[in-house]
Protein backbone atom coordinates (compact mmCIF):
# COMPACT_ATOMS: atom_id res chain seq x y z
CA UNK A 1 0.00 0.00 0.00
CA UNK A 2 1.42 3.54 -0.77
CA UNK A 3 1.91 5.81 2.54
CA UNK A 4 -0.89 8.79 2.05
CA UNK A 5 -4.23 6.88 1.42
CA UNK A 6 -5.12 7.57 -2.55
CA UNK A 7 -8.33 9.66 -2.97
CA UNK A 8 -10.80 8.05 -5.20
CA UNK A 9 -13.48 9.83 -7.44
CA UNK A 10 -16.33 7.66 -7.56
CA UNK A 11 -18.75 8.63 -10.84
CA UNK A 12 -22.27 8.90 -9.57
CA UNK A 13 -24.04 7.45 -12.85
CA UNK A 14 -27.23 7.02 -11.10
CA UNK A 15 -27.06 3.34 -10.19
CA UNK A 16 -27.56 1.86 -7.35
CA UNK A 17 -24.25 0.18 -6.49
CA UNK A 18 -22.03 2.87 -6.07
CA UNK A 19 -22.75 2.44 -1.57
CA UNK A 20 -21.14 -0.80 -1.78
CA UNK A 21 -18.36 -0.16 -4.18
CA UNK A 22 -17.61 3.01 -2.04
CA UNK A 23 -17.70 0.88 1.48
CA UNK A 24 -15.46 -1.86 -0.40
CA UNK A 25 -12.67 1.41 -1.02
CA UNK A 26 -13.09 2.24 2.41
CA UNK A 27 -11.95 -0.96 3.53
CA UNK A 28 -8.92 -1.20 1.14
CA UNK A 29 -7.83 2.64 3.31
CA UNK A 30 -9.16 4.90 0.20
CA UNK A 31 -10.37 8.53 0.60
CA UNK A 32 -13.65 8.38 -1.31
CA UNK A 33 -15.27 11.37 -3.33
CA UNK A 34 -18.76 10.91 -4.60
CA UNK A 35 -18.42 12.77 -8.43
CA UNK A 36 -21.65 14.36 -8.95
CA UNK A 37 -20.07 16.18 -12.17
CA UNK A 38 -17.16 15.94 -13.85
CA UNK A 39 -15.42 19.30 -11.97
CA UNK A 40 -15.46 16.67 -9.25
CA UNK A 41 -13.08 14.47 -10.87
CA UNK A 42 -10.07 17.10 -10.68
CA UNK A 43 -7.62 15.97 -8.44
CA UNK A 44 -8.33 12.31 -8.09
CA UNK A 45 -5.97 9.80 -8.42
CA UNK A 46 -8.13 7.21 -9.41
CA UNK A 47 -11.33 7.20 -11.05
CA UNK A 48 -14.23 4.49 -10.55
CA UNK A 49 -17.49 4.36 -13.12
CA UNK A 50 -19.81 1.99 -11.05
CA UNK A 51 -23.13 1.02 -12.72
CA UNK A 52 -26.16 -0.96 -11.91
CA UNK A 53 -28.74 -1.02 -14.39
CA UNK A 54 -29.38 0.08 -17.93
CA UNK A 55 -27.19 1.57 -20.14
CA UNK A 56 -29.36 4.29 -21.88
CA UNK A 57 -30.27 6.44 -18.94
CA UNK A 58 -26.81 5.81 -17.34
CA UNK A 59 -25.66 7.45 -20.61
CA UNK A 60 -27.82 9.94 -20.77
CA UNK A 61 -27.01 10.67 -16.87
CA UNK A 62 -23.21 11.23 -17.58
CA UNK A 63 -23.66 13.48 -20.51
CA UNK A 64 -25.79 15.45 -18.74
CA UNK A 65 -23.42 15.82 -16.03
CA UNK A 66 -20.78 16.28 -18.40
CA UNK A 67 -18.71 12.86 -17.58
CA UNK A 68 -18.61 11.46 -21.09
CA UNK A 69 -15.94 14.24 -22.26
CA UNK A 70 -14.00 14.34 -19.17
CA UNK A 71 -13.72 10.67 -18.68
CA UNK A 72 -12.25 10.22 -22.58
CA UNK A 73 -9.87 12.79 -21.37
CA UNK A 74 -9.12 11.82 -18.09
CA UNK A 75 -5.01 10.69 -17.44
CA UNK A 76 -5.08 8.73 -14.30
CA UNK A 77 -6.51 5.12 -13.81
CA UNK A 78 -10.09 4.64 -14.67
CA UNK A 79 -11.85 1.52 -13.53
CA UNK A 80 -15.06 0.79 -14.88
CA UNK A 81 -17.40 -1.86 -12.86
CA UNK A 82 -20.36 -3.94 -14.64
CA UNK A 83 -22.18 -1.47 -16.75
CA UNK A 84 -19.45 1.28 -16.11
CA UNK A 85 -16.68 -1.40 -18.04
CA UNK A 86 -19.53 -1.85 -20.94
CA UNK A 87 -19.93 2.03 -21.24
CA UNK A 88 -15.97 2.46 -21.39
CA UNK A 89 -16.66 0.79 -25.43
CA UNK A 90 -18.06 2.64 -28.14
CA UNK A 91 -21.92 1.18 -28.31
CA UNK A 92 -23.93 -1.16 -26.16
CA UNK A 93 -27.11 -3.02 -27.76
CA UNK A 94 -28.87 -2.52 -24.42
CA UNK A 95 -31.11 0.44 -25.52
CA UNK A 96 -29.15 0.53 -28.73
CA UNK A 97 -27.37 3.62 -27.26
CA UNK A 98 -23.61 5.25 -28.49
CA UNK A 99 -21.34 4.62 -25.41
CA UNK A 100 -18.59 6.57 -24.25
CA UNK A 101 -15.89 5.29 -27.13
CA UNK A 102 -12.84 4.77 -24.82
CA UNK A 103 -12.30 1.31 -25.75
CA UNK A 104 -13.28 0.05 -29.51
CA UNK A 105 -15.73 -2.33 -29.62
CA UNK A 106 -19.55 -2.70 -29.11
CA UNK A 107 -21.59 -4.65 -25.88
CA UNK A 108 -23.85 -7.23 -27.00
CA UNK A 109 -26.19 -9.07 -25.23
CA UNK A 110 -25.66 -12.10 -23.79
CA UNK A 111 -27.98 -15.25 -25.75
CA UNK A 112 -29.34 -17.66 -23.53
CA UNK A 113 -29.37 -21.59 -24.49
CA UNK A 114 -30.62 -24.56 -22.75
CA UNK A 115 -28.63 -24.51 -19.50
CA UNK A 116 -27.58 -20.84 -19.81
CA UNK A 117 -29.80 -18.72 -18.17
CA UNK A 118 -29.68 -14.97 -19.07
CA UNK A 119 -29.32 -12.76 -16.49
CA UNK A 120 -25.62 -14.48 -15.89
CA UNK A 121 -25.85 -14.34 -11.87
CA UNK A 122 -23.36 -16.20 -9.88
CA UNK A 123 -19.75 -16.70 -9.31
CA UNK A 124 -17.93 -17.65 -12.07
CA UNK A 125 -14.45 -18.38 -12.78
CA UNK A 126 -11.95 -15.81 -14.64
CA UNK A 127 -9.19 -16.74 -16.59
CA UNK A 128 -6.47 -14.07 -17.72
CA UNK A 129 -5.17 -14.18 -21.15
CA UNK A 130 -2.23 -12.29 -20.12
CA UNK A 131 0.06 -10.78 -16.96
CA UNK A 132 -1.83 -7.66 -15.85
CA UNK A 133 -1.75 -5.15 -12.82
CA UNK A 134 -5.10 -5.93 -11.91
CA UNK A 135 -5.28 -9.99 -11.22
CA UNK A 136 -1.65 -9.73 -9.45
CA UNK A 137 -1.65 -12.30 -6.50
CA UNK A 138 -5.07 -13.77 -7.49
CA UNK A 139 -4.72 -17.46 -9.13
CA UNK A 140 -6.50 -18.45 -12.92
CA UNK A 141 -10.04 -19.91 -12.13
CA UNK A 142 -10.41 -17.46 -9.04
CA UNK A 143 -14.70 -17.35 -8.87
CA UNK A 144 -15.95 -13.45 -9.05
CA UNK A 145 -19.14 -12.51 -8.37
CA UNK A 146 -21.14 -11.64 -11.99
CA UNK A 147 -24.77 -10.10 -12.49
CA UNK A 148 -25.65 -8.63 -16.20
CA UNK A 149 -27.32 -9.40 -19.23
CA UNK A 150 -25.04 -7.90 -21.30
CA UNK A 151 -20.83 -8.35 -22.43
CA UNK A 152 -18.13 -7.13 -24.41
CA UNK A 153 -16.40 -9.67 -26.81
CA UNK A 154 -13.37 -11.81 -25.75
CA UNK A 155 -10.91 -9.84 -28.37
CA UNK A 156 -7.99 -7.63 -28.28
CA UNK A 157 -8.49 -5.04 -24.96
CA UNK A 158 -9.59 -8.42 -22.82
CA UNK A 159 -7.09 -9.13 -20.01
CA UNK A 160 -9.34 -12.04 -18.59
CA UNK A 161 -12.30 -13.96 -20.33
CA UNK A 162 -15.22 -15.80 -18.38
CA UNK A 163 -17.45 -18.83 -19.95
CA UNK A 164 -21.31 -18.35 -19.42
CA UNK A 165 -22.80 -20.52 -23.07
CA UNK A 166 -19.56 -18.55 -24.80
CA UNK A 167 -16.48 -16.64 -23.66
CA UNK A 168 -16.70 -12.99 -22.48
CA UNK A 169 -14.76 -10.58 -21.70
CA UNK A 170 -14.55 -11.02 -17.78
CA UNK A 171 -12.23 -7.96 -17.78
CA UNK A 172 -10.13 -5.22 -20.11
CA UNK A 173 -7.64 -2.95 -20.07
CA UNK A 174 -6.12 -0.37 -22.30
CA UNK A 175 -2.75 1.32 -20.86
CA UNK A 176 -4.62 3.27 -17.37
CA UNK A 177 -8.18 2.20 -18.56
CA UNK A 178 -9.46 -0.55 -16.51
CA UNK A 179 -13.06 -2.87 -16.72
CA UNK A 180 -14.13 -5.70 -14.68
CA UNK A 181 -17.59 -7.25 -15.78
CA UNK A 182 -17.71 -8.56 -12.22
CA UNK A 183 -18.46 -7.17 -8.62
CA UNK A 184 -15.06 -7.12 -7.19
CA UNK A 185 -16.91 -5.31 -3.85
CA UNK A 186 -19.08 -8.22 -3.79
CA UNK A 187 -16.78 -10.99 -4.79
CA UNK A 188 -15.01 -11.67 -1.01
CA UNK A 189 -11.91 -11.60 -0.25
CA UNK A 190 -10.46 -12.13 -4.19
CA UNK A 191 -12.43 -8.82 -5.46
CA UNK A 192 -11.05 -7.13 -2.50
CA UNK A 193 -7.62 -7.99 -4.11
CA UNK A 194 -8.51 -6.70 -7.58
CA UNK A 195 -9.64 -3.25 -6.22
CA UNK A 196 -6.21 -2.97 -4.17
CA UNK A 197 -4.27 -4.03 -7.36
CA UNK A 198 -6.11 -0.94 -9.22
CA UNK A 199 -5.57 1.28 -6.28
CA UNK A 200 -1.64 0.47 -6.73
CA UNK A 201 -1.75 1.37 -10.25
CA UNK A 202 0.65 4.85 -10.12
CA UNK A 203 -1.00 7.67 -11.75
CA UNK A 204 1.29 8.78 -14.56
CA UNK B 1 -17.82 -22.77 -14.97
CA UNK B 2 -20.95 -21.17 -12.91
CA UNK B 3 -21.11 -22.73 -9.73
CA UNK B 4 -24.43 -23.63 -7.65
CA UNK B 5 -25.26 -21.30 -4.92
CA UNK B 6 -25.99 -21.88 -1.46
CA UNK B 7 -28.29 -19.00 -0.40
CA UNK B 8 -28.06 -18.41 3.57
CA UNK B 9 -31.07 -16.46 4.74
CA UNK B 10 -31.45 -14.01 7.62
CA UNK B 11 -35.02 -12.91 9.50
CA UNK B 12 -33.93 -9.59 10.80
CA UNK B 13 -36.31 -6.85 12.76
CA UNK B 14 -34.79 -4.16 14.11
CA UNK B 15 -31.49 -4.84 13.12
CA UNK B 16 -31.49 -8.36 15.15
CA UNK B 17 -31.64 -11.65 13.24
CA UNK B 18 -34.75 -13.60 14.77
CA UNK B 19 -35.17 -17.42 14.40
CA UNK B 20 -37.36 -18.18 12.08
CA UNK B 21 -40.46 -19.42 13.89
CA UNK B 22 -43.24 -18.33 12.24
CA UNK B 23 -45.82 -17.71 14.36
CA UNK B 24 -44.88 -16.08 18.21
CA UNK B 25 -41.70 -16.15 20.56
CA UNK B 26 -38.99 -14.69 18.51
CA UNK B 27 -35.55 -15.57 19.37
CA UNK B 28 -32.59 -13.43 19.27
CA UNK B 29 -30.30 -14.77 17.32
CA UNK B 30 -27.79 -11.61 17.40
CA UNK B 31 -26.89 -8.53 15.52
CA UNK B 32 -27.40 -9.02 11.90
CA UNK B 33 -23.35 -7.61 10.61
CA UNK B 34 -22.40 -10.88 12.86
CA UNK B 35 -24.50 -13.02 11.82
CA UNK B 36 -24.09 -11.72 8.19
CA UNK B 37 -20.68 -12.19 8.70
CA UNK B 38 -20.62 -15.26 9.99
CA UNK B 39 -22.45 -17.02 7.32
CA UNK B 40 -20.09 -15.02 4.72
CA UNK B 41 -16.42 -16.41 6.42
CA UNK B 42 -18.67 -20.37 6.13
CA UNK B 43 -19.15 -19.60 2.58
CA UNK B 44 -22.55 -19.06 2.02
CA UNK B 45 -22.26 -17.50 -1.55
CA UNK B 46 -25.05 -15.41 -1.11
CA UNK B 47 -27.38 -13.76 1.86
CA UNK B 48 -31.25 -13.12 2.01
CA UNK B 49 -31.94 -10.82 4.45
CA UNK B 50 -35.92 -10.49 5.41
CA UNK B 51 -37.41 -8.13 7.31
CA UNK B 52 -39.76 -9.89 9.16
CA UNK B 53 -41.29 -6.94 11.03
CA UNK B 54 -41.56 -4.59 7.83
CA UNK B 55 -45.25 -5.93 6.04
CA UNK B 56 -47.22 -5.93 9.55
CA UNK B 57 -46.15 -2.71 10.35
CA UNK B 58 -46.63 -1.58 7.07
CA UNK B 59 -43.51 0.08 6.02
CA UNK B 60 -40.60 -1.61 3.91
CA UNK B 61 -37.64 -3.06 5.03
CA UNK B 62 -35.36 -0.75 6.99
CA UNK B 63 -32.10 0.97 5.67
CA UNK B 64 -30.73 1.61 8.52
CA UNK B 65 -29.48 -2.13 8.85
CA UNK B 66 -29.12 -2.32 4.80
CA UNK B 67 -26.46 0.15 4.89
CA UNK B 68 -24.48 -1.37 8.21
CA UNK B 69 -24.60 -4.77 6.49
CA UNK B 70 -23.22 -2.89 3.22
CA UNK B 71 -20.37 -1.63 4.99
CA UNK B 72 -19.16 -4.68 6.51
CA UNK B 73 -19.85 -7.68 3.95
CA UNK B 74 -18.43 -7.99 0.60
CA UNK B 75 -20.16 -10.38 -0.59
CA UNK B 76 -24.03 -10.00 -2.33
CA UNK B 77 -27.19 -9.37 -0.50
CA UNK B 78 -31.13 -9.28 -1.34
CA UNK B 79 -33.33 -7.55 1.07
CA UNK B 80 -36.74 -8.07 1.01
CA UNK B 81 -39.82 -7.40 3.16
CA UNK B 82 -42.78 -4.76 2.46
CA UNK B 83 -41.31 -3.34 -0.46
CA UNK B 84 -44.57 -1.89 -3.03
CA UNK B 85 -42.08 1.10 -4.51
CA UNK B 86 -39.31 2.05 -6.99
CA UNK B 87 -38.83 4.89 -4.40
CA UNK B 88 -38.40 2.11 -1.65
CA UNK B 89 -36.10 0.22 -3.63
CA UNK B 90 -34.20 2.62 -4.02
CA UNK B 91 -33.56 3.42 -0.97
CA UNK B 92 -32.70 -0.15 0.05
CA UNK B 93 -30.34 -0.22 -3.19
CA UNK B 94 -28.84 3.18 -2.49
CA UNK B 95 -28.23 1.67 0.91
CA UNK B 96 -26.35 -0.99 -0.59
CA UNK B 97 -28.25 -4.06 -0.82
CA UNK B 98 -27.29 -5.54 -4.78
CA UNK B 99 -30.97 -6.92 -5.49
CA UNK B 100 -34.95 -6.60 -3.96
CA UNK B 101 -37.13 -9.26 -3.28
CA UNK B 102 -40.80 -8.87 -3.99
CA UNK B 103 -43.65 -11.28 -2.94
CA UNK B 104 -46.79 -9.92 -2.02
CA UNK B 105 -47.19 -6.75 -3.43
CA UNK B 106 -46.23 -8.39 -6.41
CA UNK B 107 -49.09 -10.39 -6.56
CA UNK B 108 -51.29 -7.63 -5.96
CA UNK B 109 -49.76 -5.51 -8.74
CA UNK B 110 -47.69 -7.40 -10.81
CA UNK B 111 -46.39 -3.82 -12.55
CA UNK B 112 -44.45 -3.50 -9.99
CA UNK B 113 -42.04 -6.06 -11.15
CA UNK B 114 -41.83 -4.29 -14.45
CA UNK B 115 -41.51 -0.95 -12.74
CA UNK B 116 -38.11 -2.00 -10.92
CA UNK B 117 -36.68 -3.58 -14.07
CA UNK B 118 -37.11 -0.95 -15.98
CA UNK B 119 -35.36 1.45 -13.08
CA UNK B 120 -32.51 -0.63 -11.98
CA UNK B 121 -32.08 -3.81 -14.40
CA UNK B 122 -33.47 -7.17 -14.34
CA UNK B 123 -30.56 -8.39 -12.33
CA UNK B 124 -32.09 -6.25 -9.36
CA UNK B 125 -34.88 -8.00 -9.26
CA UNK B 126 -35.96 -11.08 -7.14
CA UNK B 127 -39.58 -12.27 -7.00
CA UNK B 128 -40.40 -14.34 -4.39
CA UNK B 129 -43.54 -17.25 -4.71
CA UNK B 130 -44.65 -18.94 -1.76
CA UNK B 131 -46.41 -22.21 -3.05
CA UNK B 132 -48.73 -25.24 -2.09
CA UNK B 133 -49.87 -27.97 -4.15
CA UNK B 134 -53.57 -27.25 -3.40
CA UNK B 135 -56.18 -30.17 -3.02
CA UNK B 136 -57.17 -30.43 -6.43
CA UNK B 137 -53.53 -31.42 -7.80
CA UNK B 138 -52.50 -27.99 -8.94
CA UNK B 139 -49.61 -26.26 -7.39
CA UNK B 140 -50.79 -22.35 -6.08
CA UNK B 141 -50.02 -19.18 -4.89
CA UNK B 142 -49.96 -17.99 -1.39
CA UNK B 143 -49.86 -14.23 -0.42
CA UNK B 144 -49.17 -12.43 2.89
CA UNK B 145 -47.45 -16.08 3.68
CA UNK B 146 -44.93 -14.00 6.20
CA UNK B 147 -47.79 -13.85 8.62
CA UNK B 148 -50.57 -16.83 9.12
CA UNK B 149 -53.42 -15.19 10.17
CA UNK B 150 -53.27 -12.79 7.10
CA UNK B 151 -52.04 -15.95 4.35
CA UNK B 152 -54.32 -16.20 1.27
CA UNK B 153 -54.70 -18.75 -0.95
CA UNK B 154 -55.05 -17.56 -4.46
CA UNK B 155 -56.75 -18.43 -7.80
CA UNK B 156 -53.06 -17.77 -9.35
CA UNK B 157 -51.65 -21.14 -10.90
CA UNK B 158 -47.67 -21.52 -9.60
CA UNK B 159 -46.16 -21.78 -12.75
CA UNK B 160 -48.25 -18.81 -14.81
CA UNK B 161 -47.23 -16.63 -11.99
CA UNK B 162 -43.79 -17.80 -12.52
CA UNK B 163 -43.80 -17.51 -16.27
CA UNK B 164 -45.70 -13.93 -15.78
CA UNK B 165 -43.24 -12.78 -13.73
CA UNK B 166 -40.03 -13.67 -15.91
CA UNK B 167 -42.04 -12.25 -18.94
CA UNK B 168 -42.69 -8.67 -16.59
CA UNK B 169 -38.92 -8.63 -15.92
CA UNK B 170 -37.77 -10.55 -12.94
CA UNK B 171 -33.90 -11.60 -12.74
CA UNK B 172 -34.90 -14.09 -10.22
CA UNK B 173 -37.19 -16.81 -8.86
CA UNK B 174 -36.99 -17.83 -5.29
CA UNK B 175 -39.41 -20.65 -5.12
CA UNK B 176 -40.47 -21.58 -1.84
CA UNK B 177 -42.05 -24.82 -1.45
CA UNK B 178 -44.37 -24.60 1.79
CA UNK B 179 -45.64 -28.17 1.53
CA UNK B 180 -41.60 -29.00 1.82
CA UNK B 181 -40.91 -26.09 4.14
CA UNK B 182 -39.51 -26.62 7.56
CA UNK B 183 -39.72 -30.40 7.46
CA UNK B 184 -35.66 -30.94 6.50
CA UNK B 185 -36.86 -33.99 4.53
CA UNK B 186 -35.70 -32.31 1.34
CA UNK B 187 -36.50 -30.06 -1.52
CA UNK B 188 -40.13 -30.65 -3.70
CA UNK B 189 -38.06 -31.49 -6.37
CA UNK B 190 -41.45 -32.52 -8.05
CA UNK B 191 -42.47 -28.59 -8.40
CA UNK B 192 -38.94 -27.68 -8.91
CA UNK B 193 -38.27 -29.34 -12.32
CA UNK B 194 -42.34 -28.39 -13.53
CA UNK B 195 -40.84 -24.68 -12.12
CA UNK B 196 -37.27 -24.90 -14.01
CA UNK B 197 -39.58 -26.24 -17.72
CA UNK B 198 -41.30 -22.41 -17.51
CA UNK B 199 -38.44 -20.50 -15.82
CA UNK B 200 -35.39 -19.74 -17.96
CA UNK B 201 -33.87 -16.90 -15.60
CA UNK B 202 -32.40 -18.70 -12.54
CA UNK B 203 -34.25 -20.32 -10.38
CA UNK B 204 -33.64 -20.71 -5.96
CA UNK B 205 -34.61 -24.12 -4.76
CA UNK B 206 -36.45 -23.04 -1.16
CA UNK B 207 -38.32 -24.90 1.69
CA UNK B 208 -36.79 -28.47 3.11
CA UNK B 209 -33.43 -28.23 3.39
CA UNK B 210 -31.63 -30.55 5.53
CA UNK B 211 -28.67 -32.46 3.90
CA UNK B 212 -26.15 -31.87 1.70
CA UNK B 213 -27.90 -34.40 -0.29
CA UNK B 214 -30.58 -32.64 -0.45
CA UNK B 215 -28.92 -29.60 -2.37
CA UNK B 216 -27.46 -32.10 -5.12
CA UNK B 217 -30.48 -32.91 -5.56
CA UNK B 218 -31.80 -29.82 -6.34
CA UNK B 219 -29.30 -28.64 -8.32
CA UNK B 220 -29.16 -32.10 -10.15
CA UNK B 221 -32.45 -33.60 -10.72
CA UNK B 222 -34.45 -30.41 -10.67
CA UNK B 223 -31.41 -27.84 -12.00
CA UNK B 224 -32.38 -25.30 -9.40
CA UNK B 225 -29.07 -22.67 -9.84
CA UNK B 226 -29.21 -22.08 -6.33
CA UNK B 227 -30.33 -23.07 -3.07
CA UNK B 228 -31.65 -21.39 -0.22
CA UNK B 229 -30.78 -22.41 3.45
CA UNK B 230 -32.70 -21.21 6.52
CA UNK B 231 -33.72 -22.86 9.49
CA UNK B 232 -31.33 -26.25 9.45
CA UNK B 233 -28.64 -23.51 9.14
CA UNK B 234 -29.71 -21.64 12.49
CA UNK B 235 -30.09 -24.80 14.41
CA UNK B 236 -26.59 -25.62 13.92
CA UNK B 237 -27.67 -28.86 12.12
CA UNK B 238 -26.36 -27.61 8.73
CA UNK B 239 -22.38 -26.85 8.79
CA UNK B 240 -21.86 -24.91 5.62
CA UNK B 241 -18.59 -25.53 5.14
CA UNK B 242 -19.92 -29.02 4.99
CA UNK B 243 -22.21 -28.54 2.82
CA UNK B 244 -20.18 -27.13 0.33
CA UNK B 245 -17.40 -29.32 0.89
CA UNK B 246 -19.95 -32.42 0.00
CA UNK B 247 -20.97 -30.63 -2.88
CA UNK B 248 -17.75 -30.18 -4.59
CA UNK B 249 -16.69 -34.00 -3.64
CA UNK B 250 -19.98 -35.00 -5.62
CA UNK B 251 -18.70 -33.17 -8.65
CA UNK B 252 -21.11 -29.91 -8.25
CA UNK B 253 -19.55 -26.77 -8.86
CA UNK B 254 -19.32 -24.65 -5.88
CA UNK B 255 -17.13 -21.92 -4.69
CA UNK B 256 -14.91 -22.76 -2.07
CA UNK B 257 -13.82 -20.13 -0.17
Amino acid sequence: MSAVSPTVALVDAGGANFASVRHALERQGARVRLARDADALRGAQHIILPGVGAARPAMALLRERGFDAALRAVEVPLLGICLGMQLLFEHSAEGDVQALGILPGRVEALPASAGVRVPHMGWNSIWPTRPAPLFEGLPAGVAMYFVHGFAAAHDEACIARCVHGRPFAAAVQRDQVFGVQFHPERSGAAGARVLANFLRVAPP
Amino acid sequence: MLTRRILACLDVRDGRVVKGVRFAGHRDMGDVVDLARRHRDAGADELVLYDIAASPRGTCADPAWVARVARAIDIPFCVAGGIRTVAQARTLLNAGADKVSVNTPALERPALIGELAEAFGSQCVVVGVDSRRDADGEWRVRSHAGDPAAMRALPRRTLDWIAEAQALGAGEIVLNCMDSDGTRDGFDLVQLRAARAVCAIPLVASGGAGRAAHFAAAFRDADADAALAAGALHDGSLDLRELKRALAESGLPVRLS
